[in-house]
């Protein structure tokens, strides 16, 4: 439904990506979706896969590269601008408070309770997140394999990162690739 | 100046490895600000984790406030230029070349290849992540119940650090 599809002006593309950074608590791609595709139709389901897979296979922030490539797609340079401006100015305030208030009254021990539990429960989301990433993983050897690899590397290991994604990365999308030819030809 | 200068490069370069977003990098930036320039402690490096996730926008601002304790405000600046910088000018000019690429097998190849190693990234930032936060068996406790409840529900992450800020709060954490 091309048709259906609205193109943004400016200053709507930089309220839009306002108002995602601004209400995206815990990572903003769900709602990122819903805004995009759902209420404001700026882009297809099909684009946003596609402009997510991209933002997810080049390195930086993914939700930052989907504003670059979003923005760019309208309005050139100056919608790349204003679309990672718009997603970044409230929280970048918010968050900067948020750390001075916590700076100041870091030696309250209610303070330091509560920044525990938000610690722990933070850490817990993280692993979840790992979790269903897990679970979404094509199901092959080679793919757990590399997962396993990579997590011990640079989670157990400390091995530098460069150094691990210079030898893991060219390696796992060659196998990649041999595991596309293989599904080609049956 | 020189610690600016410092940390843009650093964040400058950590932006170009940082596949799978900034989540992947902790264990990289741990080991920058808490190990070898000793610039905060490890509970510290949780503790701005916490607070960028219980603030609204995305992820990546875990950066800006790590820079902010290093150098104030400037550093802030510094590394959030620093690691959205490199990244956005690649994907400003890859994204222009990933449509004509569209059938190519091996735009599916490197999807299916690098998804891997972000899950493998992911869960070593979630590890280092726990380890940091959890100094008693009842973080711990309270780690392993978020887990459960954000991978298994649909329940808002926002309830559960609002729950965790609670727990902690009431000194039970």
């Amino acid at each position: 439904m091309t048709s259906s599809l609205i193109i943004p002006s400016r200053r709507q593309l930089f309220l839009g990506f306002f108002s995602i950074g601004l209400s995206g608590f815990g990572g903003v791609l769900p709602l990122a979706h819903r805004m995009l595709v759902q209420q404001r139709r700026w882009l297809s389901e099909e684009e946003f896969t596609e402009l997510l897979g991209l933002g997810q296979i080049l390195p930086g922030p993914n939700i930052v590269n989907m504003s670059i490539a979003i923005g760019s797609r309208f309005h050139g340079v100056a919608g790349a601008w204003l679309a990672v401006a718009g997603l970044m100015l409230a929280p970048l305030v918010i968050v900067l408070s948020m750390a001075m208030l916590y700076d100041h009254y870091q030696s309250l021990p209610d303070v330091q309770g509560t920044l525990r539990g938000l610690a722990s429960t933070a850490a817990g989301l993280l692993l979840a997140m790992a979790l269903r990433m897990g679970e979404k993983i094509e199901r092959h050897a080679v793919a757990a394999v590399f997962a396993l690899l990579t997590l011990l590397a640079v989670g157990v290991l400390r091995w530098p990162l460069l150094l691990v994604l210079l030898v893991l990365a060219p390696v796992s999308v060659w196998l990649a690739r041999q595991r596309g030819r293989a599904g080609e030809k049956a | 100046m020189m610690l600016l200068l410092s940390l843009l490069a650093s964040f400058s370069v950590f932006s170009l490895m940082a596949v799978g977003g900034a989540i992947t990098l902790i264990p990289e930036m741990h080991h920058y600000v808490v190990e070898s320039h000793h610039w905060m402690s490890g509970q510290e490096f949780a503790a701005l984790f916490a607070i960028a996730q219980a603030a609204p926008g995305p992820n990546v601002l875990v950066v800006s406030l790590i820079g902010w304790k290093v150098a104030g405000l400037a550093g802030a600046f510094a590394a959030t230029v620093g690691m959205c910088g490199p990244s956005s000018l690649l994907c400003y000019y890859v994204a222009r070349l990933w449509q004509r690429w569209h059938a190519s097998p091996w735009r599916r190849a490197i999807e299916r290849g690098l998804a891997p190693l972000t899950i493998g990234l992911v869960t070593g930032s979630a590890m280092l992540m726990s380890e940091a936060a959890n100094q008693h068996w009842s973080g711990w406790l309270l780690c392993a119940g978020s887990t459960v409840l954000a991978w298994r529900t649909r329940v808002n992450p926002l309830w559960l650090l609002a729950g965790g800020a609670l727990l902690g709060f009431a000194g039970w954490i």
